[in-house]
């Protein structure tokens, strides 16, 4: 099969207006008749719910949480981007547009990144529609704050819980819809595999996550939701039951995987403290705007510091290496997320890491306290303050701007990072790669799409903060209500879809003969150790900086894992009952697959680009020495993996990247 | 660390329960409350019997999903933060933990130290909504400008993760500060005034059909909020229960 | 239940009030007592008001208390209640219950004898002797009477103690109740909530204790 990503003719910015203009519509009387299946409850899968449900289709939506609420959108803090130049600081759609391809690195799909920068200013009506609570100023008008990666202030925001709030106005939008009985909501399910009947997706076998009992869905289209598989790396930022499954079920029955080896490292997150963690916590990327990022210049110091001899707030201004500023003077501390990520590792590489893993950097207030301190006193007419003064108005100005997030940061490692330097260190938080979709968000199986984090389809390489948030809700308000009618109006004449075909009681055996192997290995490690071996390779073969020999060597390491897995895991607990480890294990199983196609992926893509750095190429001499070499000549496209039984012998299938409208450059932020 | 935990074991949700008591070796002080959870269950794996179910997810303080009642708290010690967020070192080596799932008869237990959380789903789908479809044509954002101090109350109020702990801790098992966080949220909006007295007399009637309690101003419940919701909403939503009941024409 | 206390909140000021004219002047309770005990808009109007105001408060406590007992049927088996409440906070219908328990006492030491007195002997001249126009008025007398007795006074000393947990955590929530918060007034309403919690109980304490002291 070829891919055809179904890109609208004409010019850039007409795209999406002259697609929405042609395609077909379905008449409201016919849409009572259509049945759409949401699997996944985030921004994109919440949205899509709600959206399709008002426009008067039968809406079923599946989440394994208790709640539709707590899908992991939920955790985003930073904010949202949207091209609406409140500030007037010349942003415009094209600057959304072209700073979102250039922070991804130009591998992104240039007509999907236009119309999300077009729709970008849409979503920040709706939201405050719905009556999400963004920042305001004392005018009353919407406040906005800088990101990383770009130099206009167009990302709205609200304290640090955006995610919390934007999902809370998906939520309620689902809630109005449920209310109705438009949407048919599915609580503490799991999808585990999609139906196809007649090479059509028409519904999925879920199963009920209190009772286990297997149950038979049918639709005229399913959407897939599902976010993103970060947690292949057993540490992630992601939440504890974020997976692959629902993605990776669709792929082995046709849908293509695209790039899965684009993953993000996000650069503050708070170190690792031992064995015994069991996930990463990311702090908001907005630190970088105020935080100072340094190692110390000398082996000695860092010595003296991790055996606590040495405070880091004493080190000498001359002693301390403020990396970032040294090397990217332009944007400085607030160079994108991969920039700052690899800076990170390149330091504790060398062994300036100032922890007792060695694996953590210091995040600096003290400036920015200073800073803030003196205009305060400024403001309140305080002639010559003292330095005690200064730092004491400085911290509350902080506290003000991060205050949540200084809090938490106490809470977990016991320090305060008011008196003392934050540790931090890069976690990886979310996956650029995914399902291949075309311009409408259709995989490879005809009527199955994917949104949100589960595609692959705005962020090329590398994505820019903020941008997670506006992906989702512009593919779920904005984007699928459309296509997927366009789809659906084909369907009018077909009825209901039976559940009682052939190809229903198939895709159910296989589920329950999967279960029930998982049930009968009665092996002797738990999932968990599974789950962290795997974790563990990918993280030293498959994270911030691969090369050939380690990803070979990681795909033979996977592969082994996975044997072992099947052979050796114990799943205690029956198969008709609640049984979080007979759940956990379906999803280790899946990522076990997953990894070993990822680090295909990145053993294929022989060039570094965004969030993926091949050791191999790298820039030789020059202003960019040692900075990540793109590969335009041979590497331009987009890779789909086609299942073909085996993750190594995964197809693979080209979709070229062609830029009309930008000029592929190198990306300096220096 | 070693310590001596009382967890709840219950098979389902019409099994009799009972407290089972745990040793636990070795727990380092910096792990989390769930992590020790895990330590446990992986005990509980390789010794062949069967792990205790608990709710977790996001392991950051923001989804919601975590509960348990923690040596007679909820969330256990500590203010303004969730099980997730709690550390091992809030704890002294020897200690004996109990540990038990978040108790309300609108709260009833799934398995284990899972309880069942939809009754404030359906609150929420009793009005918890501004009636706005999805629209390309909007109006603009800030077309409506709204004062910093009602927008910051009602992000204050609409920061409420849902996770129950109000009507865990409460004595008499009052959804009250839940559903005002939201009620709150939308009376402090323009957007939400339009369907505010609908909104808050639909709610207030779903909140008593699930069988919570009903309040009595003890103010538990914002002690215990991780996400330390005022009392204020309470009374803002008593403000607005008044005024929409002596006015309904219903 | 707010609305029903504050009308007694308001009752007990006016009580309170009354008793404390029994300790400065004899002939000014006795007056007083005499036109609340005979003036028609008290006794047929405000008397019953009043006694639906406790009846209902009364009933409302019970009903609360009983759907709140219903809304948690297993009890935790390690619980740290005080850890984020008051006591008194938590045990309004323990204070009530001891307060209703007072007022059985208070109406058969002093409403019942003078329901007696007044409907079914129909005395209303409030003497003494009702056959003797100088044998003086017989108000102050009866309740400095009553409290010859010093268990009963420590009872009603006592009864006044539970009366001020009751207030103490009263007073404040029926604002709270009634919608009414704010940052800048509420702290001087929980302020004003104590200062009534204490003094009110404390000065029908006093009253009780002068006429026990100045027993002859």
């Amino acid at each position: 099969m070829s891919l055809d990503a179904k890109i609208p003719e004409g010019p850039l910015k007409d795209k999406w207006t002259n697609h929405k203009n042609h395609i077909n519509v379905v008449n409201p009387a016919n849409k009572r008749h259509i049945d759409i299946i949401v699997v996944g409850t985030g921004l994109a899968g919440g949205a899509a719910a709600a959206s399709l449900a008002e426009m008067g289709y039968n809406v079923k939506a599946f989440c394994y949480q208790d709640s539709p609420r707590r899908a992991h959108s939920i955790a985003a803090q930073g904010g949202i981007n949207a091209a609406k130049n409140y500030q007037n600081d010349g942003d415009s759609t094209y600057r959304l547009f072209y700073d979102t391809v250039k922070g991804g690195d130009y591998r992104s799909r240039e007509a999907n990144v236009y119309r999300l920068a077009e729709v970008s200013a849409n979503i920040i009506d709706q939201c405050v529609a719905q009556g999400v609570p963004f920042a305001r100023d004392y005018g009353g008008l919407l406040d906005n704050r800088s990101f990383g990666g770009v130099l206009v202030s167009r990302t709205f925001y609200a304290k640090g819980q955006t995610g919390q709030q934007l999902l809370l106005g998906a939520y309620s939008a689902m809630n109005r819809q449920i209310a109705q009985g438009k949407i048919a909501m599915y609580n503490r399910h799991e999808m585990l595999d999609v139906v196809l009947v007649g090479g059509k997706a028409r519904g999925i076998i879920a199963r009920d996550l209190v009772t286990g009992e297997i149950e038979r869905h049918s639709a005229h289209a399913v959407i897939v939701a599902t976010g993103g598989y970060g947690n292949v790396f057993f540490l992630s930022t992601n939440a504890m039951g974020s997976n692959v499954t629902a993605s990776w079920k669709i792929h082995k029955k046709g849908a293509y995987f695209a790039n899965p080896c684009y993953t993000q490292i996000h650069p503050t997150c708070i170190p690792r403290s031992g064995d015994h963690q069991s996930k990463l916590t990311l702090m908001s990327e907005s630190l970088r705007n105020d935080g100072r990022i340094w190692v110390p210049k000398k082996l000695e110091d860092v010595k003296a510091i991790r055996e606590g001899k040495l405070k880091p707030k004493e080190l000498k201004e001359e002693d301390r290496d403020y990396y970032l500023e040294r090397r990217y003077p332009a944007f400085g501390n607030l160079v994108p997320r991969d920039v700052a990520s690899r800076a990170a590792k390149e330091r504790c590489d060398a062994g300036f890491g100032v922890n007792a893993t060695g694996e953590a950097v210091y995040l600096d207030f003290a400036s920015a306290i200073m800073r803030y301190g003196t205009t305060e006193a400024h403001i309140q007419g305080l002639h010559n303050p003292t330095q005690d003064q200064i730092r004491e108005l400085g911290e509350k100005a902080v506290e003000n701007k991060y205050g949540n997030l200084f809090q938490m940061y106490e809470k977990i490692v016991d320090q305060n990072p008011y008196k003392t330097p934050m540790m931090i260190y890069p976690a990886v938080h979310y996956t650029m790669g995914g399902i291949w979709v075309d311009y409408n968000l259709m995989t490879t199986i005809p009527g199955c799409y994917a949104a949100g984090e589960a595609n692959f389809s705005d962020h090329g390489a590398n994505r820019l903060g903020a941008s997670a948030l506006m992906q989702g809700l512009a593919d779920g308000y904005f984007v699928l209500p459309y296509t997927v009618g366009d789809y659906l109006a084909n369907d009018i004449r077909t009825g209901k879809i039976p559940t009682n075909s052939p190809e229903f009681d198939a895709a159910e055996k296989e589920v329950k003969d999967r279960l029930e192997r998982f049930i009968n290995i009665k092996g002797t490690k738990s999932v968990d150790h599974f789950h962290k071996e795997l974790g563990k390779v990918m993280w030293d073969n498959v994270g911030m900086a691969r090369n050939a020999e380690g990803l070979k060597e990681a795909m033979a390491k996977i592969k082994q894992i996975r044997e072992e897995f099947w052979k050796d895991v114990r799943v205690p607990g029956g198969l008709n009952e609640m049984n979080p480890e007979l759940e956990k294990a379906g999803r280790v199983a899946d990522f076990l697959e997953l990894g070993e196609l990822f680090a295909k992926d990145a053993l294929d893509r022989n060039e570094s680009c965004g969030g993926h750095f091949r050791e191999e190429s790298v820039e030789i001499g020059g202003e960019q020495e040692g900075e990540a070499k793109r590969d335009d000549a041979n590497f331009a496209f987009v890779s789909a993996w086609e299942w073909t039984g085996n993750p190594s012998e995964a197809k693979l299938h080209k979709e070229n990247l062609v830029f009309h409208d930008i000029e592929l450059k190198q990306r300096s932020y220096k | 660390m070693n310590l001596t935990l009382k967890v709840w074991r219950q098979k389902d949700g019409k099994a009799k329960g009972e407290l089972v008591t745990y040793q636990i070796k070795d727990v380092s002080p910096d792990s989390s409350f769930l992590e020790m959870l895990d330590m446990l269950n992986e005990n509980l794996v390789n010794e062949g019997k069967d792990p205790a179910a608990f709710d977790h997810d996001c392991r950051e303080g923001i989804c919601g999903m975590c509960s348990l009642y923690i040596n007679g708290e909820a969330h256990g010690p500590g203010r303004l933060i969730t099980t997730c967020q709690l550390h091992m070192r809030s704890f002294k080596d020897g200690e004996t933990i109990y540990i038990e799932p978040f108790r309300a008869a609108a709260f009833p237990v799934i398995k284990d130290l899972v309880v069942d959380r939809s009754a404030f789903d359906r609150i929420q789908q009793a009005g918890g909504y501004v009636s706005v479809n999805t629209s390309g044509n909007t109006q603009d954002a800030n077309s409506l400008p709204i004062p910093k101090d009602d927008a910051d109350k009602a992000f204050d109020a609409a920061t409420c993760i849902g996770c129950g702990a109000c009507v865990a801790t409460c004595k008499n098992s009052s959804a009250m500060l839940f559903v005002a966080a939201k009620v709150s949220q939308f009376a402090l909006l323009p957007q939400g005034k339009v369907e505010a007295k609908r909104r808050v007399l639909n709610m207030v009637k779903q909140m008593d059909e699930e069988g919570f309690g009903n309040c009595t101003n003890t103010g538990a419940c914002e002690v215990e909020c991780p996400k330390g919701i005022s009392l204020e909403n309470i009374a803002r939503m008593n403000r607005e229960y008044f005024s929409a009941a002596i006015t309904s024409e219903e | 239940m707010a609305l029903s206390g504050f009308f007694l909140l308001f009752f007990l000021l006016q009580h309170l009030t009354i008793n404390f004219i029994s300790v400065i002047s004899v002939d000014g309770f006795n007056a007083t007592s005499h036109f609340m005990g005979t003036n028609p808009i008290v006794q047929i109007a405000l008397q019953p008001v009043l006694a639906f105001g406790v009846i209902f408060h009364l009933m409302m406590g019970m009903r609360l208390e009983l759907q709140n007992r219903a809304s948690r049927p297993i009890k935790y088996a390690m619980n740290k209640p005080a850890e984020n409440s008051s006591w008194m906070s938590r045990n309004m219908i323990i204070t009530g219950i001891m307060i209703f328990l007072f007022l059985g006492m208070h109406f058969y030491d002093f409403w019942i004898p003078e329901l007696n007195v007044k409907y079914l002997q129909g005395d209303m001249s409030g003497l003494i002797d009702p056959m003797n126009p100088d044998s003086g008025m017989r108000y102050w007398e009866e309740l400095h009477h009553k409290f010859h007795d010093p268990i009963r006074t420590g009872l009603y000393v006592l009864s006044f103690v539970f009366l001020g947990l009751h207030l103490m955590h009263g007073f404040q929530s029926a604002f709270q109740s009634v919608g009414f918060n704010h940052r800048k007034y509420t702290p001087t309403i929980k302020k004003l909530s104590n200062i009534y919690a204490i003094v009110v109980p404390l000065g029908f304490i006093l009253v009780a204790v002068y006429h026990f002291m100045t027993q002859s």
